[in-house]
């Protein structure tokens, strides 16, 4: 079901609140990590171009998105509860003793518990790309036209078997795997072009035989045209390196430091937060 | 004794992955550009498109093969031992053994007995780095007889493995129809004074030094514990209790490995006097094969003497 840009709009503006209030809840967490992908998961989940079935969370001929970027679990949990894979009651648990929804996601405790939507167990970096590539083989090998995303960091990317992954990709013409990174600019000690500057990534890319696009993140067309443009490509996999902001659109809410890695809000950042996301 | 020389355990290996890629039309081989040496050729060019060679690149090797195992296929990975165990531990980690999905690691060239090319080549960390991934299976076969009925077993269960398999042609120890069970050590000999407990290159060591032994009127029970992880506690603890000394013998490094693993199933079941036959704490050097394993103490003799440390004491 494709939607309009205004109710994906819509349906961002509650996957940041989900974000918001699960880790302050839990009292830990990445929130502006989640926060600067969630116009690329609502595309993908909401705007019609994961073909998924929640009630059927194992069809084989699903489309599979991997978090390679395990640390934004929040933004998987919500997207995962709006489209029906669990009922959003069960986000408040993030974190907390006894529930499935842990600091990372995990791909046996969900399936255990039931749950569905959770293609991969991710968090020590690097290893998201290689497992889209081991679906999309599989699923190429089954006749089906699947398709896989993997959803990355920019920071993630120093992390040398993503290029290993990259190169095999290319050798083996994965055009059914769809690389994003989600390049908000910083890492754990702070900006990527501090901590190692990998620009420019798109061309990296390219060079290692991708189709390669550049866009603004955090805008829904730019993000539609390029996964569609991506789905029309053939003979290669694709990368989307999209221009992100870590924390958008409330990190002028957090005090002087843009990064404000694995931290959560406090209460009365939270507010402020759903405050301004609400009425902008 | 003399005992006919059969085939490597890697050849062993890799002709039954062949065989059993036939029954198992969802079995994808996932290699890092090393298919000559671990025998996963014979596969590669019985069913190329099941087949994939992404370069040298362990770690995306081993995410490739969980990928594809995620997708609902029973996937294979093969390499030497020392760089698919310590190249990619993270991903063994995180990408197979946490989520817990059907992937089968095969480290070859395990040990010292591959030779000349020296330690960088040599794997003798591997078991215990496999037995230190939660959720795997951890076997070690003796010879071809054991290496074919290793893959077949672990083809048949949807969990993850490791198989260790060797270089060198080695010692045929068991019977066409031998019974190999996963978990399950086997007694090839038995005896009250003490016993043998062996994998891999070191059961045909074993059986040796029990021969030695009995002849100077010491009867030594031996035991080919294949399966490391899940360890045989029942036999271990029959060993300690009827025949009250153990020695262990493989190829490996002392941490972590087969003795280990024997040492802590006695200490909780019924502790007994115990002396190690392996590597130690260090690294070996080039050589050939044959010199390396008398250099390094991996001998029937070595053993002989362990036993008779117990015996005598």
């Amino acid at each position: 079901m494709t939607r309009s840009t205004s109710d994906l709009s819509k349906i961002a503006k509650s996957i940041r609140k989900y974000i918001i209030q699960s880790t302050t809840a839990a009292g830990s967490g990445h929130p502006t990590s989640s926060l600067s992908g969630v116009e690329i998961a609502v595309s993908l989940y909401f705007g019609g171009f994961i073909r998924h079935d929640p009630k059927n969370p194992n069809w084989p001929q699903r489309d599979r998105f991997i978090l390679s970027k395990g640390h934004a679990a929040p933004l998987l949990y919500a997207c995962l509860a709006e489209a029906g894979y669990f009922s959003v009651d069960l986000l408040p648990t993030l974190r907390k003793l006894g529930s499935p929804l842990e600091g990372h996601p995990n791909y046996e405790r969900m399936r255990r518990d039931g749950l569905g939507g959770v293609e991969a167990s991710t968090g020590s970096l690097g290893q998201g790309l290689s497992l889209g590539l081991g679906h999309a083989l599989a699923v190429k090998l089954d006749g089906f036209d699947s398709r896989v995303f993997v959803l990355l960091g920019d920071g993630e990317i120093g992390e040398g078997q993503v290029w290993e992954a990259a190169m095999s990709a290319a050798k083996y013409k994965a055009d059914n795997l769809i690389a994003i990174v989600d390049q908000n600019g910083y890492q754990q000690t702070g900006a990527t072009k501090e901590v190692l500057d990998l620009k420019p990534v798109a061309d990296k890319f390219a060079a290692f035989g991708w189709n390669a696009l550049e866009i603004d993140g955090h805008n829904l067309t730019e993000i539609q045209s390029a996964l569609s443009q991506a789905l029309a490509n053939k003979g290669r996999p694709t990368a989307i390196v999209a221009r992100t902001q870590k924390g958008y659109p409330v990190q002028h809410l957090l005090g002087s430091d843009p990064n404000h890695h694995g931290k959560p809000f406090t209460e009365a950042e939270a507010r402020a937060a759903l405050e301004f996301i609400e009425k902008n | 004794m003399t005992r006919k020389i059969g085939k490597s355990t890697r050849e062993a290996f890799g002709l039954a992955l062949a065989k059993l890629g036939e029954s198992q039309p969802d079995l994808v081989v996932v290699d890092a550009d090393v298919h000559n040496s671990t025998r996963t050729e014979h596969f590669a060019k019985k069913f190329p498109n099941r087949f994939f060679n992404v370069g040298i690149a362990e770690s995306n090797m081993v995410g490739v093969a969980a990928g594809l195992a995620s997708s609902g296929k029973r996937a294979w990975a093969a390499s030497f031992a020392a760089f698919v165990m310590c190249n990619a531990y993270d991903q063994l980690r995180m990408s197979v053994a946490f989520p817990n999905i059907d992937v089968k690691i095969v480290g070859t060239h395990c040990g010292i007995s591959i030779g000349e090319d020296g330690p960088s080549q040599m794997g003798i960390e591997d078991v215990g780095l496999a037995c230190s991934l939660p959720n795997f299976t951890v076997v070690v076969p003796a010879d071809e007889v054991a290496a074919e009925k290793a893959v077949m077993a672990l083809g048949a269960i949807r969990t993850p493995a490791y198989l260790r398999a060797g270089r060198p042609n080695v010692p045929i120890v068991y019977d066409a129809g031998a019974e190999f069970r996963l978990g399950k050590a086997t007694k090839l000999r038995d005896g009250k004074d003490a016993t043998i407990i062996a994998n891999g290159l070191l059961v045909a060591p074993a059986l040796d030094a029990a021969e030695a032994l009995a002849s100077q009127g010491v009867q030594v029970r031996v035991l080919d514990m294949h399966t490391v992880k899940p360890c045989d506690d029942a036999a271990v603890l029959a060993a300690a209790r009827e025949t009250g000394r153990i020695v262990v013998a493989e190829e490996h490094l002392a941490h972590g490995g087969l003795g280990s693993v024997v040492a802590m199933s006695v200490a909780r079941q019924h502790p007994a006097p115990m002396r190690f036959v392996n590597l130690g704490d260090a690294f070996a050097e080039s050589g050939t094969p044959e010199g390396l394993v008398q250099k390094y103490g991996l001998t029937s003799d070595n053993i002989v003497r362990a036993v008779r440390e117990l015996v005598r004491s």
